[in-house]
């Protein structure tokens, strides 16, 4: 330990205590390659960490297993437990802090997004997701 | 009387050669024959007379027949067209139908093209970023680096071509539905057809219900290989009765009962020389007395303009007449209901 300069240790120490973790729900699978590709830096940088789920139900098991999403980025339109219901899960259980919770639907339409919001979700993003917007969401919340 | 009997009567009467006896016998002999002459050509007059009325009946017969030769040859005409009218609305309404469930496909489809193309434009976005990052390390030399960077721009190119891959699979598909079908039986995969039509009718109802939801259950028996089939038929069948589960499941949900899971399993099943394609809902189930008429053309139980009443019976069409297999149905009412495509290989 001694050998490694000053700043390196004290970046390391900084980086952990802002590294964001962000769950993302989504039924399809290569969503996974895509965001660790897209936040390759951050991943590297150890300012983001990821985990990923693939139906709504392995979400909320995940969720309460180990509590520690900060951010939940979840697609609406999955077979099973939609985003929506996932959505009315997490905000019913009031975790502490609550996670910051956006959705993700490829139909922009009124119904979803109202839905969403009353039932508490922290913002509404549409598909196909601008990842340099979606990036800077992230950093505001950071 | 005939001049020549006349004749002979009078050289009788005139004769000398012959006693006053024998001129009477004579006279007598000729005068009957001259009656029985008269009565003979009165005969063949009056014969003469009818022969001449039943040729005219005759010829009337004719003409009648005739006439209704004609009448029957007009309806016969008559009848082929109306048969050919018959036939030419039939395909129209297989088409029309054919085209009410792509309409209905349509948000499905259009969804799920979306999904890989952006799949490709956000993965062919990440490659190019991915090659400045690699050139920046090249120009620092840190090989290593860019040789990792590398292995992630190719799996990035992998994925753009699976992506691109299921995009052209799901236009290919969708082409096929629309096609008047070739009537060719060809090597099919029947998982992945199956597996095809119920990720687009699922898009599909949740493009035209933003509620509806159901979770989705499949086992695919891996053993079953190719068939020979015609695939947009088949693929129709299954898709029919997807959508139909579909709904199902959506009305049962719409009773609001509490802890009800909407679920549809699809499953296939190679036993010995035979396939089973099923697909089970828990949904509404059918009621005993409709369903000894869910094969009639034209029957349907949802509201008007929202079904054709054609769907199961073109299926039933389809798989018995076009493939020689069976559909069959098993169900109770508010339960479940299962229909399963039998088929020879």
């Amino acid at each position: 330990m001694e050998n490694i300069p000053n700043s390196a240790l004290s970046y390391q120490y900084k980086s952990y205590i802002h590294r964001m973790k962000i769950l993302v729900v989504d039924d399809e699978k290569d969503v996974q390659v895509l965001f660790e590709q897209r936040f390759r830096k951050e991943i590297r940088n150890r300012e983001m960490e990821f985990a990923f789920a693939y139906s709504g139900e392995d979400a909320l098991t995940y969720l309460n297993q180990l509590h520690e999403a900060v951010l939940i980025l979840s697609d609406i339109n999955m077979p099973g437990m939609s985003g929506l219901e996932l959505l009315r899960h997490i905000k019913e259980k009031h975790h502490q802090p609550p996670p910051v919770v956006m959705m993700i639907t490829a139909y922009g339409d009124a119904d979803n997004y109202n839905t969403a919001m009353k039932l508490g979700a922290d913002d509404f993003l549409t598909k196909p997701l601008e990842f340099s917007l979606l990036k800077e969401k992230l950093k505001a919340i950071q | 009387m005939n001049p020549h009997l006349q004749t002979i009567l009078n050289f009788i009467q005139n004769s000398n050669s012959l006693s006053d006896a024998d001129k009477a016998v004579l006279e007598k002999a000729v005068k009957d024959a001259g009656k029985d002459f008269e009565i003979v050509t009165f005969k063949l007059d009056r014969t003469e007379k009818v022969k001449r009325t039943t040729s005219i009946l005759l010829e009337e017969t004719i003409q009648e027949l005739e006439l209704k030769r004609k009448i029957v040859e007009d309806s016969k005409e008559a009848l082929q067209k109306s048969l050919e009218d018959l036939k030419a609305a039939q395909a129209q309404l297989i088409q029309a139908e054919k085209m009410a469930s792509l309409g209905e496909l349509t948000a499905g489809i259009a969804h799920e093209i979306q999904n890989p193309l952006n799949f490709v434009n956000n993965f062919s976005e990440v490659s190019s970023e991915l090659i400045d990052e690699m050139t920046e390390q090249l120009e620092k030399g840190n090989t290593e680096d860019a040789k990792a960077i590398a292995n992630e721009v190719k799996m990035s190119l992998e994925k753009i071509n699976h992506h691109g891959k299921r995009a052209d699979g799901i236009v290919k598909s969708m082409l096929q539905h629309s096609r008047t079908s070739s009537g060719k039986k060809e090597p099919t995969d029947i998982n992945i057809l199956a597996d095809e039509y119920l990720r687009l009718a699922y898009h599909g109802m949740r493009a035209k219900d933003k509620s509806f939801n159901t979770a989705m259950k499949t086992d695919y028996d891996e053993n079953i290989g190719l068939i020979k089939v015609v695939s947009q038929d088949i693929g129709r069948v299954i898709l029919n009765l997807i959508t139909n589960a579909f709904y199902a499941v959506s009305e049962k949900k719409k009773s609001n009962q509490d802890g009800y899971e909407p679920t549809v399993t699809v499953r296939t099943k190679k036993i010995n020389n035979k396939i089973e394609v099923s697909v089970r809902d828990n949904g509404t189930g059918i009621p005993q007395k409709t369903l000894d008429k869910i094969f009639q053309p034209f029957f349907t139980t949802k509201p008007t303009g929202q079904g054709t009443g054609l769907g199961l019976s073109l299926s039933y069409d389809i798989v018995t007449k076009g493939h020689g297999g069976e559909l069959k149905v098993e169900t109770r009412d508010g339960e479940y209901t299962e229909f399963s495509i039998i088929l020879s290989v």
